[in-house]
């Protein structure tokens, strides 16, 4: 009886963990989507909607390929003074930033 | 044999007049900037009448039209440059003249078509029938850069005026010889211009500028006065907010003896008089975008941008007041009212719609589906300086 209980307790222990992961993948999964369309969408009115560039520069993997992670974060974070590049601190978390510079990095899809 | 020839002609003039003869003014083009294409719609009956695919890149798309009204000029963001008869509904031609361009205008004759290109920074005319290339205009300056171009639009005279985005330059190119195209240079104009209009009687050609505060004018029946810069504190003023979209400075109207217009990172709209001094800024939902005139001058329709974008205000031009707001949906992108101004068709991007909205009740008279719709551009625009 013992064991049994201790299989049913072990058992919804993990199934909970399953669903909170899976739950917590799926927050993630969309905020990476809503970052896409921004990207896409809301930064692509300066750099292209392709990232091909614009007003703003090209974002394309190969046009950052010599810029380090940091300069792209602070940019994005604090913009660029003195240039229509906007500080996006008000809107993007750090997290949120760094997720773009990851999409950056690997490309729009 | 002499018998049957009027029967013939009788059966040939019955066969033109079953091809269903109708006029260019009630037809309109409507971007679908995420894959390539665009919707023909006509504000009659406020229906779609075809999709015509094929046209390349098309975010920050624009077109203007032949003065005949039957062929619309496509800006793409590729370098595209797209002529669709809308009577047809077909391509009728398309080149690749950059690598990436942000817009053009057409000529007071409707002969020549202008293209500002941001890669090679410069301008070209083409041919409107034929879109040869006529002149290239590359925007060189010091040591041989090329400077991305902004604000490109016709005025009497034959001309073309744009501005220099990384030279702080406003160029007037004067097409009456197109053999002999005549440029004047005005420089130290003010930091990066952005955009530019001219005001509808074709005068006045006024630059917005990012770089710095205030507007750069250019008196185009004066160009030996110069550029002049209006409304010092027009800008983004003391406390400097991002901005996360430019502001278009299409569409700025005088509503009587006033002019509205956006403020640059600030939420609000600015009252101007007629000598361009800033006499009220009125509190708004958001960063405006656009700030648009219905066309009898009395409400002004404003959207906003990211993440204010679901919003549209109108406000009424006599009390200046904010009369309406509205929810249409998720990045309302543009706006483009009917020639007389009873209705007005705003794209809502992340719905996937189009909605056609009466300005006197606000309700929504027809909503039509369209993949990620950005700009509206209606024929009538074939008949306006600078647009
Ligand atoms: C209002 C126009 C505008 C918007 C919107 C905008 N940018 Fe920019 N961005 C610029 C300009 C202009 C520059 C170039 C600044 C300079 O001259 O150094 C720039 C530069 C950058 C750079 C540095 C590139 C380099 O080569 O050094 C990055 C990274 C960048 N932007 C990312 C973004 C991201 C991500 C967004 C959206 C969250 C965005 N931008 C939205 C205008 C804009």
């Amino acid at each position: 009886m013992l064991k049994t209980g201790n299989i049913l307790q072990t058992l919804s222990f993990i199934l909970l963990v399953i669903l909170s992961l899976n739950r917590y993948a799926h927050a993630s999964d969309n905020r990476q989507q809503e970052l896409q369309h921004l990207l896409k969408h809301d930064c692509g009115s300066c750099h292209g909607m392709t990232l091909k560039g614009g007003l703003g520069p090209a974002l394309l993997t190969d046009s950052l390929k010599d810029k380090p992670d940091e300069l792209l974060f602070i940019t994005i974070k604090e913009g660029r003074p003195g240039t229509p590049m906007p500080a996006w601190k008000k809107l993007l978390s750090d997290s949120d930033i760094k997720s773009i510079v990851k999409i950056l990095r690997e490309g729009l899809n | 044999m002499k018998k049957i020839l009027p029967l013939i002609s009788i059966l040939l003039l019955s066969a033109c007049s079953s091809q269903n003869l109708r006029g260019t003014g009630d037809l309109g083009l409507i971007i679908e900037r995420a894959i390539g294409q665009v919707q023909l719609v006509e504000h009659t009956g406020n229906t779609s009448l075809a999709t015509i695919k094929g046209l390349g890149d098309l975010s920050h798309a624009s077109i203007v039209y032949s003065r005949d009204a039957r062929y619309g000029y496509v800006f793409g963001r590729d370098g595209g440059l797209t002529k669709i008869d809308v009577l047809q509904q077909k391509i009728v031609k398309r080149v690749i003249q950059s690598g990436n361009s942000i817009g053009g205008a057409i000529s007071q004759d409707g002969k020549l078509i202008a293209v500002s290109n941001y890669k090679p920074g410069g301008v070209k005319i083409f041919n409107s029938d034929t879109l040869e290339l006529i002149v290239n205009i590359p925007a060189v300056y010091a040591d041989g850069k090329q400077s991305k171009t902004v604000g490109l639009i016709d005025a009497p005279g034959q001309l073309f005026v744009f501005g220099l985005y990384d030279a702080s330059e406003i160029w007037v190119v004067d097409m009456k010889n197109i053999e002999k195209p005549v440029i004047t240079k005005f420089k130290d104009i003010g930091l990066f211009p952005y955009d530019g209009l001219v005001t509808p009687d074709g005068r006045y050609y006024i630059a917005g500028l990012f770089g710095e505060d205030g507007l750069a004018m250019l008196d185009l029946w004066h160009l030996e006065k110069g550029v002049i810069r209006i409304m010092d504190h027009y800008g983004k003023g003391k406390e400097k907010l991002p901005v996360y979209k430019m502001p278009h400075l299409e569409g700025w109207a005088m509503a009587g003896d006033k002019m509205l217009l956006p403020a640059v990172g600030h939420h609000e709209v600015l009252v101007m008089d007629k000598n361009w001094k800033q006499v009220k800024a009125i509190a708004v939902h958001g960063q405006p975008i656009f700030v648009m005139s219905r066309p009898d001058h009395r409400q002004m329709w404003v959207n906003f941008a990211h993440p204010r974008n679901d919003t549209i205000q109108v406000i009424d031009t006599e009390t200046l007041e904010i009369i309406k707001t509205l929810k249409p949906g998720k990045a309302v992108l543009h706006m483009e009212f009917s020639p007389r101004g009873e209705h007005v068709w705003m794209s809502v991007r992340d719905e996937n719609r189009v909605d056609v909205i009466d300005t006197e009740t606000f309700e929504v008279v027809k909503s039509l589906t369209a993949d990620k719709p950005s700009g509206i551009f209606f024929t009538n625009r074939a008949h306006k300086i600078g647009l």
